[in-house]
């Protein structure tokens, strides 16, 4: 479980999140959606902690850490809780100067410690369940978008995160490309991944979302079933952006089940 | 001519040793100890505290901001007065290292800086420390594109060794100096002396290729970069 209480963040003068609570169960996937600026990211990256709330509580599975402004947290504490995460890129930042196997098993050597046979095999595993096996041995810059950010999610798995973090994982990709990554990130639902996704991509965010969290202005405005949001969402602010997005995506809703 | 060629022959063991035993060690010993110092000045412009920073900023000033003879001068000539008395060797090394060290701080800050911020997020999104990150991602992006500069402040470090024969250094430059004196023959002599340093920077040039082909692996992604 992954649960929030009372998040802040401030950036100076700026406050990106105003006290955001959530609960993430095991095995869900929630989308967080709301217009630019309303702390999508800000929330996901607060949850691995590349973003140090100002204050609040987080507690990913038994590591919980309280934080407060003007105390300096444990950066032991900071990685033992990100360990516990993986994320994945708008703009899939895989190492360039490394192979897609490479990229995959670095998180399991360098991090874990693994042997390198054993993490090359779980490596391989994972890229072959992102369909690209056979790139194993490519270079990044050889790749297409959306097999990069395929190797990404693999490089995210390998350490078996409890959570994986998507900010837009589909936003730098054509509509093509993206379909491939839409499918990975299905089959991953299916598995029972736990996954939260900030997403402008209605699509991705209808087709495999259990729970939708709509941000705004660094707060939540309101939380449901993916259903609930998209087809009743009892806010009017919900109301109309959805169907901002869904004008600007011409993409229908309600067959959007959470699946 | 044929005074000239054996004059040059019988002067080449002389500037030869001059080099081996003075101007290449001189040059390896004062870039490696250079670089250590330029990198950790770099680490401290990079991520030190204020007054750090401000103090590795002061010391490039001044290093940089000073005539590498004159840096040469205080510390052989200069410091004994103060008590510190010097060989030429470790004076000339210490100089070298100084120098070095300030150059080449500014060329690893760049080329650590150049790294995208993206690049630690991942790093850190894996779990790694700062010092794993550093030493796995970021480290060896930065090698790539430090190569070139790195290469040229060698390349610039080998010809410049021959200030060190004004402190009394008895290397290549000052070597062929020494013959003049006694020989009367400056042009051949200088001649002879500039071609043996051209024949050690060609010598590092073919190396700065080689190892810029070597790096330039991974699918060329500094030209997908770019
Ligand atoms: N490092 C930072 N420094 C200063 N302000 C920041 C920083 N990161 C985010 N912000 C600000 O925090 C607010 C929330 O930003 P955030 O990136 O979380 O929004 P978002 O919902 O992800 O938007 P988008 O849909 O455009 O990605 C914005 O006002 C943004 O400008
Ligand atoms: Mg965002």
């Amino acid at each position: 479980m992954i649960k929030l209480t009372n998040i802040e963040k401030r950036f100076g003068a700026l406050v990106a999140l105003k006290g955001v609570s959530a609960v993430i169960a095991e095995g869900t996937v929630t989308a967080l959606i709301g217009p630019s600026g309303g702390g999508k990211s800000t929330m996901l990256r607060s949850i691995n902690l590349l973003e140090i709330p100002t204050s609040g509580e987080l507690t990913i599975g038994e590591e919980t850490i309280v934080f407060q402004s003007g105390v300096k947290v444990d950066g032991k504490a900071v990685r033992r809780l990100r360990r516990q995460t993986g994320m994945v890129f708008q703009n899939f930042q895989l190492f360039p100067h490394q192979t897609a196997l490479a990229n995959v098993m670095e998180g399991l050597t360098t991090v874990l410690k693994w042997p390198a046979d054993k993490a090359r095999a779980r490596a391989l595993a994972l890229l072959e369940k992102v369909g690209l096996a056979h790139k194993a041995e490519a270079w990044p810059a050889t790749l297409s978008g959306g097999q990069q950010q395929r190797v990404a999610i693999a490089r995210a798995l390998a350490p078996s995160p409890r959570v994986l973090l998507c900010d837009e994982p589909t936003s730098a990709l054509d509509p093509e490309l993206s379909g491939e990554v839409v499918d990975v990130l299905a089959q991953l639902a299916r598995e029972g991944t736990t996954m939260v996704m900030a997403t402008h991509d209605l699509r991705l965010a209808s087709k495999i979302a259990d729970r939708v969290i709509f941000l705004e202005a660094g707060m939540i405005v309101e939380t449901g079933t993916a259903r609930e949001i998209f087809t009743t969402p009892r806010h009017e602010r919900t109301r109309r952006f959805i169907s901002t997005l869904t004008q600007r995506d011409e993409v229908g809703v309600d067959g959007g089940d959470a699946s | 001519m044929q005074h000239w060629l054996s004059l040059m022959a019988s002067s080449f063991p002389f500037l030869l040793r001059g080099a081996l035993v003075f101007t290449v060690p001189l040059t390896l010993l004062s870039f490696t100890f250079g670089l250590l110092l330029g990198f950790g000045i770099a680490l401290v412009r990079l991520f030190g505290g204020r007054l750090s920073i401000a103090a590795a900023r002061f010391y490039v000033w001044m290093l940089r901001g000073t005539p590498l003879l004159v840096q040469l001068f205080i510390i052989f000539y200069g410091l004994p007065s103060v008590g510190i008395v010097l060989d030429a060797f470790p004076a000339a090394l210490i100089g070298f290292t100084l120098n070095v060290g300030a150059y080449t701080s500014e060329i690893i800050r760049a080329v650590i800086a150049s790294v995208p911020k993206g690049q630690w997020e991942a790093a850190y999104s894996i779990g790694m420390s700062w010092g794993q990150a550093m030493r796995r991602t970021i480290l060896p992006q930065a090698a790539r594109v430090a190569v070139p500069p790195l290469s040229n402040t060698f390349i610039s470090l080998v010809k410049d060794t021959s200030l060190a024969a004004a402190v009394t250094l008895p290397e290549l430059f000052r070597a062929a100096q020494r013959i003049v004196a006694t020989s009367y023959e400056p042009m051949i002599l200088y001649v002879e002396a500039a071609l043996i340093y051209l024949a050690l920077s060609s010598v590092l040039s073919i190396l700065q290729v080689r190892l810029e082909h070597r790096l330039g692996r991974s699918g060329g992604f500094l030209e997908a970069k770019s």
